[in-house]
C-alpha cells in the first residue's frame, strides 16, 4: 500500500542529503589529520553522518502519521 | 586442540543447523504459520548482501586503503531510501505477473521476450561466477589457516591441481550439494522458500556475532579502545596515509563509482532480487527493512577498521595477507574458540551467499535460458510429455553444479590475482548492466526490448573486454600485453585505458565505458523504433504498476479461445495434477463460478494459466506452452491501442447512455399520455359512431314502417295515404338533414370544409335570417323585435356558414319559446373589436347543467327518453364550430324559468376601427372546438 507520498518525498530528500554528504567535495573537507576523540576526523564524519542518516530513515519510516 | 576432524565436524554441524533450521521453517510455512513473515526477519534475510568480502574482505581492503572500503555499504543505504519508491514497484509488478527472478523481470516487462531472459540470464551467470569464486577462495583459504593453528602460515600460491586433488574443489561440490538439498527439493508455482529465508536470517545473525566478538576482542581486548588502535597507528608512517582520502586512500572518483556498483547490486544481485522481491511475504515488511538493514550493514562495518590497523600493527611487513586478519588476529592471540567462531561466521557469510545466489542463478537458467531451447526443439517433442516437472528440477540441479564448477575454475585460474574485494567488484560491475534496462523498464513507457537487447549486449561487451578478460592476463592466461598494448598492439584499445582514457581505477574506468555503451544504445535504439503492441501492453502494466493494486478482470491483451481442461491439463503438467486442479479450484471460487467446469476459458484464465507456468518455467517458456494449447491470434498495435481507445470511449459512452435514459423516461411519460388521450378519443369515437346510427336509425324505422303499411294496405284511403306519405317525406328530409349536418360537422372539425370568406354586412345576414324565418314564426305566433344599429363594421366570413348559424339559434328559440306568446329578441351590437349578436327567446329556460350538455353532439336540453326529440341535436355543435372558425365565441345565458339568450361574437374585419391581435384570422389554423 501506498501511504501518503511524504515518506516517500523525505525519504528521497535523505538520499539526496547522504549523496551530498557523502562524496566529493564535502566530504574533502573532513580529509585531513585531525583527530576528534582520538578518532581520525573522516572516519568520526562518516560514521557519524552514517549514523544520523540511519536514525533519521528511521524516523521518517516509523513515524506514525503526524 | 583446533585440528581437522573439530573443524570439519563444527562446519557439519554448522551447516545441519542451517539445514534442521530450513526444514522447521519450511514445515511451519505447509502448515500456514510462517514463522518468516514478519519485518525483522525479512531485514535479516537482506543482509545476505554481506558475504566473505563483508568478513574477510573489507579488513583487506581497509588495510590498503583505509576508508575506502565503506562506500560498498554507504551505497546500499541511500539506495534503501529510494527503495520506497523503486523496489515497492518492483515488489508489486512481480507480484501481480507472478515474476519469480531477475531475468523473468525483464524479459517480462519487455514483451516476454526470450532473447531477453537468455541474454539476461548468460549476463548473470557469467558475472557472478567470479564472485562465487571468491566465496571458495575464502573458504578454503581460512580452513587451511584455521588448520595451522597454532601457527600462522598462509596458503601458497595455488599449487594445487586441478580438481581431484584440489581441497577447493571437494568445497565446491559441497556446497553444491548443499544447494542441491536447500533448494530443488520440490517446484513451487511462486519460487519460495521459506524455510530458507529462515536459515539465512540465522546465518546473518551468526556473521554478524561473530565479527563483532572479533571486533570487541581486537579493540578492548588488544587495545584499548579506538582512540588507541587509531593512536598508534598514525604513529606508524605508512599507516597515517591510510587516515584519511585521495592519493593513497583511494581516489574520490574511485569512491563514487563504488556508491554507484553497490547501488546497482543492492537492486539487481539475483540473490537480492530473490530475497527482497521474489520471497517478500507482505509489502508493508519493506518499509522496517529500509532502516534495519542499513542499520545491519553499520554494525557489522564498525570494527572493520580497528580490525584492520590492529592486523597491521600486529603483522608488520605484509607476511600476513590481509583478507585474513579477522582470523589470523584470534591464532595469533591463542584464543582458538574465538578463531572457531571466526571460522564459522567467515563459513556462514560464504555458504550463505552460495546457496542463494546459486539457488537464483540456476532457476534463471532453467526457466530462461535452458526451457526456451529445449521447448523450441520440436524433436523432442517436450510439448507432449505428460509430466516436466522432473525434467525440470534435473535441469536446476544440473546448473547448480555447473555454476559451481564454473566458479572454482575461475578461482583457479584468476584467483590468486587479486584480493577479494577486487573479485567482488568485477561481479558487481557485470550485474550494474541490468540498472539501465530494469530502472528504464519501471519508469520509462519508451524502453524497447530491442534496446534493451542493445543495451544489455553493449555494457557486457565492455564489461568483459575491460574487466573479465584482464582478469585472466593478470593472472597469465592471457598475454600480459593485452593490458599493457592493447588488442592486437592497437594503443587505444588497452582494455584499462580504453581510448587514451586513463587516471581512473580499472573498476571506474569500466563503469564508465559500460555505462556509456549500455545507456546509448538502450535509450537510442529505444527512441529509433518504439515500443511494439505486446510491449506497450506490458510496460504499461510496469510503469502504471501502482495505479492498480490488482489488474481488473478482462482487461488482458490477449484474444484467443482456450479449454480449461487443456489449461488444467498443461499446468498439471509441470505442477503436478492435484496442484493444478487445487489451484484452478481456488480461482473458480474466487470468480464466483460454482466449479473449474463452469469456468470460462477467457483471458483471464489463461492469464491465470500462464502466471502458475511462469513460476514453475519463467513467463517466456509458459508464453509459449500456453500458446500452443490455445489458439491465440496475435494482437496487433492497432488492435491494442483500440482496446486502450474503447476503454476511453466507454466512459464518454456510459455519460451520453445516462443523458438517452434520462430523454427516454420523458419521452415514455409523453407518449403514456397520448396513449390515454387516444385510448379517450377513441372511446369518444365509438359513442360518435354510435349516437349517429342511433339517430339515423330514427328516422329511417319511421320510413320504413309507414312505408310497409302504405305497401301492404293498397286500399288505404286517400286522405291517410296522404298523411303517411307526408310523414315519409318529412321523415325522410329529416334524415338528408342529419345526414348533411353529421357530414358538415366532420367535415368541419377535420379541417376539409370549404370555406368561402369574403367581406359580409352582419346586418344583411341577420335580417336575411330573420327573413327566412318568418314564415315559422307567423306560424306559431311569435313576435320577433328586431334591435339593429343602423350601421355596422364588416367582417371577414363565410356568409352561408353565419346564415346557418343563425337559422340554426332562431329555429332553437322558435322552438324553445313560451307557447303560446313567443317572443324573440335579435340585436346586433359592437363591443370593443367585437360584433355581437344576440338572440333571445322567452321559453322555460336552461338549467346550468344543460346549458353544458346542449352544445354537445347529439345533445338537447330535456330529457331524450320522454320528450321527442326537436332536432338532430347537432346544430348547436356545428354553430359553434363556425364561430369558433371565424374566430369567435358562441355561448348562452339562462336561468330556468326566464327564457335563454344565446349568444355569439365575431371579430371585427382588420383595418377597421379596431382590431385584436388575439383573433388568430386564417381559417386553416382554427382547429378543433374551443372551450369557451
Amino acid at each position: 500500500m501506498i501511504r501518503p507520498s511524504v515518506k516517500g518525498q523525505r525519504l528521497v530528500a535523505l538520499f539526496l542529503l547522504g549523496l551530498l554528504l557523502l562524496n566529493y567535495p564535502l566530504l574533502n573537507l573532513f580529509a585531513n589529520t585531525n583527530h576528534i576523540l582520538g578518532i581520525p576526523l573522516l572516519y568520526a564524519y562518516v560514521f557519524a553522518v552514517w549514523a544520523l542518516l540511519i536514525g533519521l530513515m528511521a524516523l521518517v519510516v516509523e513515524r506514525r502519521k503526524d | 586442540m583446533l585440528t581437522a576432524p573439530v573443524i570439519v565436524i563444527a562446519s557439519f554441524a554448522y551447516v545441519g543447523l542451517l539445514f534442521a533450521i530450513a526444514y522447521y521453517g519450511d514445515k511451519r510455512a505447509d502448515e500456514g504459520r510462517s514463522i518468516i513473515a514478519n519485518p525483522y526477519i525479512y531485514a535479516l534475510s537482506l543482509a545476505v548482501y554481506c558475504t566473505s568480502w563483508t568478513f574477510y574482505g573489507s579488513v583487506g581492503r581497509a588495510a590498503t586503503s583505509g576508508i575506502g572500503f565503506l562506500p560498498i555499504y554507504l551505497g546500499p543505504t541511500l539506495m534503501a531510501a529510494l527503495w520506497w519508491y523503486v523496489m515497492l514497484r518492483v515488489i508489486r509488478i512481480s507480484k501481480q505477473n507472478r515474476i519469480t527472478s531477475i531475468a523473468d523481470f525483464i524479459a517480462s516487462r519487455y514483451g516476454k521476450s526470450q532473447t531477453l531472459g537468455g541474454l539476461v540470464t548468460v549476463i548473470a551467470v557469467v558475472g557472478i561466477i567470479p564472485y562465487i569464486a571468491l566465496q571458495l577462495k575464502a573458504i578454503s583459504n581460512t580452513f587451511f589457516i584455521v588448520l595451522q593453528y597454532p601457527e600462522i602460515a598462509m596458503p601458497d600460491k595455488h599449487a594445487a591441481p586441478l580438481f581431484l586433488g584440489d581441497n577447493t574443489f571437494y568445497i565446491a561440490m559441497l556446497l553444491a550439494a548443499f544447494t542441491i538439498l536447500f533448494g530443488t527439493r520440490h517446484l513451487d508455482a511462486t519460487e519460495r522458500h521459506e524455510g530458507l529465508v529462515a536459515a539465512i536470517a540465522f546465518e546473518s545473525m551468526v556473521k554478524l556475532l561473530a565479527f563483532i566478538a572479533v571486533g570487541l576482542f581486537v579493540t578492548f581486548g588488544l587495545y584499548n579502545g579506538f582512540g588507541d588502535i587509531f593512536e598508534r597507528a598514525g604513529k606508524v608512517a605508512q599507516l597515517s596515509g591510510l587516515l584519511t582520502l585521495g592519493g593513497e586512500g583511494g581516489s574520490y572518483a574511485a569512491w563514487a563509482s563504488l556508491m554507484f556498483l553497490s547501488m546497482a547490486a543492492i537492486m539487481f544481485l539475483p540473490r537480492q532480487f530473490q530475497l527482497t522481491v521474489v520471497e517478500n511475504v507482505d509489502e508493508r515488511h519493506l518499509n522496517k527493512a529500509i532502516w534495519l538493514f542499513p542499520l545491519y550493514l553499520f554494525a557489522i562495518n564498525i570494527f572493520v577498521l580497528p580490525i584492520a590497523f590492529g592486523g597491521l600493527l600486529r603483522f608488520p611487513g605484509g607476511s600476513v595477507d590481509a583478507d585474513t586478519f579477522v582470523l589470523t588476529l584470534p591464532i595469533a592471540e591463542q584464543r582458538p574458540w574465538l578463531a572457531l567462531f571466526a571460522f564459522i561466521g567467515g563459513l556462514s557469510a560464504a555458504t550463505g551467499m552460495v546457496i542463494v545466489e546459486t539457488i537464483a542463478l540456476s532457476t534463471m537458467v532453467c526457466n530462461d535460458l535452458v526451457m526456451p531451447v529445449l521447448l523450441r526443439m520440436k524433436a523432442l517433442r517436450l510439448t507432449e510429455r505428460r509430466d516436466l516437472s522432473g525434467l525440470l528440477l534435473a535441469i536446476r540441479r544440473g546448473a547448480i553444479v555447473l555454476i559451481l564448477v564454473l566458479g572454482y575454475l575461475y578461482f583457479y585460474l584468476a584467483g590468486e590475482a587479486y584480493a577479494l574485494v577486487a573479485i567482488g567488484l568485477i561481479s558487481f560491475s557485470a550485474v550494474a548492466q541490468f540498472a539501465p534496462a530494469i530502472i528504464g523498464g519501471i519508469f520509462w513507457r519508451g524502453g524497447t526490448r530491442t534496446g534493451a537487447v542493445c543495451g544489455l549486449a553493449a555494457g557486457f561487451g565492455v564489461w568483459i573486454y575491460t574487466l573479465l578478460l584482464p582478469s585472466f592476463a593478470k593472472s597469465g592466461w592471457l598475454p600480459i600485453t593485452f593490458l599493457s598494448h592493447g588488442l592486437l598492439g592497437a594503443e587505444l584499445l588497452r582494455p584499462q585505458q580504453l581510448f587514451g582514457l586513463d587516471g581512473l581505477d580499472p573498476i571506474s574506468h569500466c563503469l564508465f565505458w559500460s555505462m556509456l555503451a549500455n545507456i546509448g544504445c538502450y535509450v537510442g535504439v529505444s527512441l529509433i523504433k518504439g515500443p511494439g503492441a505486446a510491449e506497450h501492453g506490458q510496460a504499461t502494466i510496469f510503469v502504471d504498476a501502482l495505479k492498480h493494486s490488482a489488474a481488473a478482470p478482462g482487461s488482458r491483451f490477449w484474444r484467443g479461445s482456450a479449454s480449461v481442461n487443456d489449461l488444467q491439463l498443461l499446468v498439471g503438467r509441470f505442477l503436478g495434477p492435484e496442484r493444478a486442479r487445487d489451484a484452478f479450484a481456488a480461482y473458480a471460487r474466487t470468480r464466483g463460478a460454482k466449479s473449474i467446469e463452469a469456468l470460462a476459458g477467457d483471458a483471464d484464465l489463461v492469464h491465470y494459466a500462464e502466471s502458475l507456468l511462469a513460476g514453475a518455467i519463467g513467463s517466456a517458456s509458459a508464453r509459449v506452452m500456453v500458446a500452443s494449447a490455445v489458439e491465440e491470434e496475435p494482437l496487433g498495435l492497432d488492435e491494442v491501442i483500440n482496446i486502450i481507445d474503447e476503454a476511453s470511449q466507454v466512459l464518454a459512452y456510459s455519460r451520453q447512455l445516462e443523458l438517452k435514459s434520462r430523454e427516454l423516461e420523458a419521452a415514455t411519460n409523453e407518449l403514456r399520455g397520448a396513449n390515454q388521450r387516444l385510448q379517450e378519443l377513441d372511446r369518444l369515437k365509438d359513442d360518435f359512431i354510435s349516437t349517429v346510427t342511433h339517430e339515423l336509425r330514427t328516422p329511417l324505422t319511421s320510413i320504413r314502417a309507414f312505408s310497409e303499411i302504405l305497401n301492404d294496405n293498397p286500399r288505404l284511403d286517400d286522405a291517410q295515404r296522404a298523411k303517411f306519405l307526408g310523414i315519409i317525406i318529412k321523415e325522410s328530409e329529416r334524415l338528408t338533414r342529419l345526414i348533411n349536418q353529421v357530414l358538415d360537422l366532420a367535415k368541419i372539425e377535420s379541417g376539409n370544409a370549404e370555406w368561402h370568406t369574403s367581406e359580409i354586412d352582419l346586418r344583411e345576414v341577420v335580417e336575411d335570417s330573420i327573413t327566412a324565418v318568418s314564415q315559422l314564426l307567423k306560424e306559431g305566433n311569435i313576435e320577433i323585435e328586431m334591435n339593429l344599429p343602423p350601421q355596422a363594421p364588416a367582417i371577414l366570413a363565410d356568409r352561408d356558414r353565419l346564415l346557418q348559424v343563425m337559422l340554426n339559434l332562431l329555429s332553437n328559440a322558435a322552438k324553445f319559446c313560451d307557447q303560446p306568446g313567443g317572443r324573440i329578441a335579435v340585436s346586433l351590437a359592437q363591443h370593443g373589436h367585437y360584433l355581437r349578436v344576440d338572440v333571445s327567446d322567452n321559453g322555460a329556460g336552461i338549467s346550468e347543467a344543460d346549458q353544458a350538455i346542449i352544445f354537445e353532439k347529439f345533445r338537447q336540453a330535456g330529457d331524450t327518453l320522454t320528450q321527442k326529440p326537436k332536432g338532430s341535436g347537432l346544430g348547436l355543435a356545428i354553430s359553434r364550430q363556425i364561430i369558433s372558425h371565424f374566430g369567435g365565441r358562441l355561448w348562452v345565458r339562462s336561468n330556468p324559468g326566464e327564457g335563454a339568450t344565446f349568444s355569439f361574437t365575431v371579430p371585427a374585419q382588420p383595418g377597421s376601427a379596431a382590431w385584436t391581435a388575439e383573433a388568430d384570422w386564417s381559417p386553416a389554423t382554427v382547429v378543433g372546438p374551443r372551450a369557451p
